[in-house]
């Protein structure tokens, strides 16, 4: 312990850490009935750490490309030390970093944390999450198997239908006319290089806001007297649940990586017919399956293209949601923003559980 | 000029000399327009004694019935028509119909016309085959052309309604051959079909339709059919199945079966009652073949029982690698380098037992030792992944030991702040 008190202190007489110091002192988190809220994203922050070091693991093995990709990814999980576990801990981690992503996001919703002056916390962490998202759909065409060929073929088709952009935009994403080599490439070279960039970014910027605001404190919370208002100390208290919370996901995953492998299948081969249940990873569901559902024309207005509208829409309002003044409604127990995010879960879990059944 | 009078001596000839194939050119395309202007046709029809297999889908439809039987097609006068004076044939004798048929299909310069590619030898071959020989000493009784093809119903051997397509060939040779009174004056079995139906060559061809299994003609030959001699024998099933005929012919079991007049392949494996080999066929027990000339004490006997027991020693190590390879994809671990070591060792049994035809146990016994390395490797690689199963649901076990200590460990550390502090009011 000494030791380390005398790194600190001389770290501390050369670069003054005393406002990291001062802020773990007395950063503090309210406690109350809801607070368990608070660790989702903590947890989506272990997971994208665990995102990185799994991903720069499978980094040394895998070779982008259509002769390698495949090989390589196969050679992990066959031939290398415990490659079989980092692939399916990176696989399994990158599923459950978009579901806390998600609870993290609603539970900022419903607790209305992004309210001012918290405005640009949310703002930027709905774009990574639309960077989680893009880390998803270019990460499952690196294995180059066959569902995940045709599902990118798919994904980017989608892509081609929004007017006078739309074209252009499929064939930067491909890299060409059809899903090919290319298209490998240029997915490989987001994944591991532009959106990590991008990503980062973002995150910094969005925990800066966190730790300058401090957690937010809920409406019933802030209205209790002072004296029944309870806090409990950042560090270590707070930290140490924390910990224990990453402990047992870590645990979890594994276990799902040890049970519940994710399967290589076939390599993709473009003259191949596109074999049966090909669909888009779990996040993308609802959107899928809504497109499935308008009809081929609405009015004068193709069914796809109106569906990419209208969710472009709503993703786009919902990243303003704190720049909406809503009338506080105080004859209702429910306010009406509050409907429309419980009819926003309804219409995701709903959407995402009929593109599996049906 | 020089042109124009070429031109014209082209034009008398063809009206001269070609003038069937000229009428038949010029309604190529329409066949029912020339037949309707055929004179023959005409009176034949209206009268009712069209020929009684008489079809508009023979290949020869393009022809006039004077292009083979003579006469004039254009004449409604049955005397003028049918003038043998001005080349009428009427109905060929049975002895005639080769002849009659090779008047067009053995002459190149016709037949190219049609279809370069087509041989112009089926009527000598036919002169050659027993049916030929016996047709040309005077017995009608045998097959001509038209017994196989027939006579107005003559389709292309590749078209399925075909006499003489491939799953039809035995059904066509059955019509005599089948016939029990016409076989006894040759002296021949009438059962062939029956057998063969039952044989491997027979499931393959009528239940599996597999238009590679040999019917009768594969064998005998079709125009020059000939039964295989003792000498040929091998020779016919070693078209097909050439390792087995290197091999049989090398071996010292050949000189000893030419000495004593046995019929090669036929001596085990039967004629056409061939049913599919087995390894019960080996060995000096049960249904072995080798014990029926073999007896205990002699040196083929040692041999008959070496051959088995290699052939039973790679059967067991390549089902006991499956059943591994089985609980490796049970348990979802790697199992495609197991996968294609039993490819392999698959590949290495039917090759021991193709070898068995040299009935040399030496040679045998390298194709043997071969096989039980694939098959032992691939055991080995099997072991390896089931205990690699095992390894990591034991790794999986210590690791969440561990990690539930930390956990323990946290949570007491987790209460012990809380107790001292309860919750803080800052």
């Amino acid at each position: 312990m000494k030791a380390i008190n005398k790194i600190v202190d001389w770290i501390n007489e050369r670069y003054d850490l005393s406002p990291v110091i001062y802020l773990l002192k007395h950063k503090k988190v309210p406690a109350h009935r809801h607070s368990v809220w608070y660790y989702m994203g903590g947890v989506t922050l272990f997971l994208f750490i665990v995102q990185l070091i799994t991903g720069i693991l499978l980094l040394m093995y895998y070779r982008p490309g259509e002769e390698s990709a495949y090989e390589s990814v196969k050679f992990i999980i066959t031939e290398v030390k415990f490659g079989w576990l980092i692939r399916n801990v990176h696989s399994w981690s990158a599923n459950l970093l978009i579901l806390f992503a998600f609870l993290h996001m609603f539970s900022v919703f419903f607790s209305k944390a992004y309210e001012k002056p918290r405005e640009l916390t949310w703002v930027t962490g709905f774009i990574i999450l639309l960077f989680a998202f893009a880390f998803g759909f270019s990460g499952y065409l690196l294995p180059w198997n066959e569902l995940a060929f045709f599902a990118t073929k798919v994904g980017t088709d989608i892509v081609g239908v929004v007017p006078i952009i739309g074209e252009p935009l499929k064939t930067l994403l491909r890299g060409g006319e059809d899903v090919t080599g290319a298209t490998l490439s240029r997915f490989f070279g987001l994944h591991v290089a532009i959106l990590p960039a991008l990503f980062f970014s973002f995150l910094a910027i969005h925990l800066f806001f966190v730790q300058k605001q401090g957690m937010h404190e809920p409406e019933e919370f802030k209205n209790l007297p002072e004296e029944k208002k309870k806090y409990i100390p950042f560090f270590p208290d707070f930290a140490l649940k924390d910990l224990l919370l990453w402990v047992i996901i870590f645990n979890v995953l594994i276990f799902l990586a040890l049970y519940f492998p994710w399967e290589l299948g076939n390599k993709a081969d473009a003259f191949a017919a596109a074999p049966k249940g090909i669909r888009p990873e779990w996040y993308f569901m609802f959107m899928f399956q809504t497109l499935k559902f308008i009809p081929s024309h609405v009015l004068f207005i193709e069914g796809e293209l109106l569906g990419i509208l209208g969710f472009a829409v709503a993703g786009i309002l919902w990243m303003l949601v704190p720049f909406f003044k809503f009338k506080k409604k105080t004859n209702r127990k429910i306010q009406p923003l509050t409907i429309i995010g419980i009819i926003a879960v309804a219409f995701i879990i709903i959407m995402t559980l009929l593109g599996y059944i049906l | 000029m020089k042109k124009n009078i070429l031109f014209f001596i082209v034009i008398i000839f063809e009206l001269l000399v070609l003038s069937d194939f000229d009428i038949m050119a010029q309604n190529k395309d329409d066949n029912s327009k020339w037949i309707k202007q055929d004179q023959c046709y005409k009176c034949h029809k209206d009268n009712g004694n069209l020929p009684a297999d008489y079809s508009q889908n023979d290949i020869h439809r393009k022809l006039l019935c004077s292009s083979c039987h003579g006469g004039n097609p254009n004449a409604a006068d049955m005397d003028v028509a049918m003038d043998p004076s001005k080349g009428f044939k009427g109905v060929p004798a049975k002895k005639d119909i080769p002849k009659f048929c090779g008047s067009c299909h053995s002459n190149i310069e016709i037949m190219r016309t049609y279809q370069p590619r087509i041989a112009t030898d089926q009527e000598m071959q036919y002169y050659t085959s027993m049916h030929g020989k016996k047709l040309m000493s005077g017995d009608n009784n045998v097959a001509q052309c038209a017994s196989c093809h027939t006579a107005h119903n003559i389709l292309p051997v590749k078209d399925p309604r075909a006499t003489v397509y491939k799953l039809n060939v035995p059904a066509t040779c059955n019509k005599c051959h089948g016939n029990a009174d016409l076989m006894a004056k040759y002296k021949l079995p009438h059962n062939v079909l029956d057998q063969y139906t039952k044989s491997v060559h027979g499931v393959a061809l009528f239940e599996k339709n597999d238009t590679g299994a040999p019917a009768c003609n594969d064998c005998h030959g079709n125009h020059g059919a000939m039964p295989p001699g003792i000498s040929s024998i091998s020779r016919v099933c070693g078209t097909c199945h050439v390792k087995n005929m290197e091999y049989f012919d090398l071996s010292a079991m050949q000189k000893s079966f030419e000495k004593k007049g046995f019929h090669g392949c036929e001596q085990c494996h039967n004629n056409h009652a061939i049913s599919k080999p087995s390894d019960e066929m080996l060995g000096v027990s049960g249904n072995s073949k080798c014990i029926t000339c073999h007896k205990p004490g002699d040196a083929g006997y040692k041999t008959a029982a070496a051959l088995r027991n290699y052939i039973d020693d790679l059967n067991k190590n390549y089902d006991l690698a499956n059943t591994k390879l089985a609980e490796v994809k049970q348990k979802g671990m790697n199992d495609i380098d197991i996968g294609f070591l039993l490819q392999d060792a698959k590949q290495n049994i039917i090759q021991t037992r193709t070898k068995m035809h040299t009935f040399d146990s030496t040679k045998v016994g390298e194709s043997f030792k071969d096989g039980m390395e694939i098959s032992n490797k691939a055991i080995f690689y099997a072991d390896r992944e089931i205990s690699e199963y095992s390894s990591r649901r034991t790794g999986f076990a210590a690791a969440t030991f561990i990690i539930l200590i930390f956990i323990f460990a946290l949570f007491l550390k987790i209460r012990e702040r809380g107790k001292k502090k309860e919750e803080i009011n800052f």
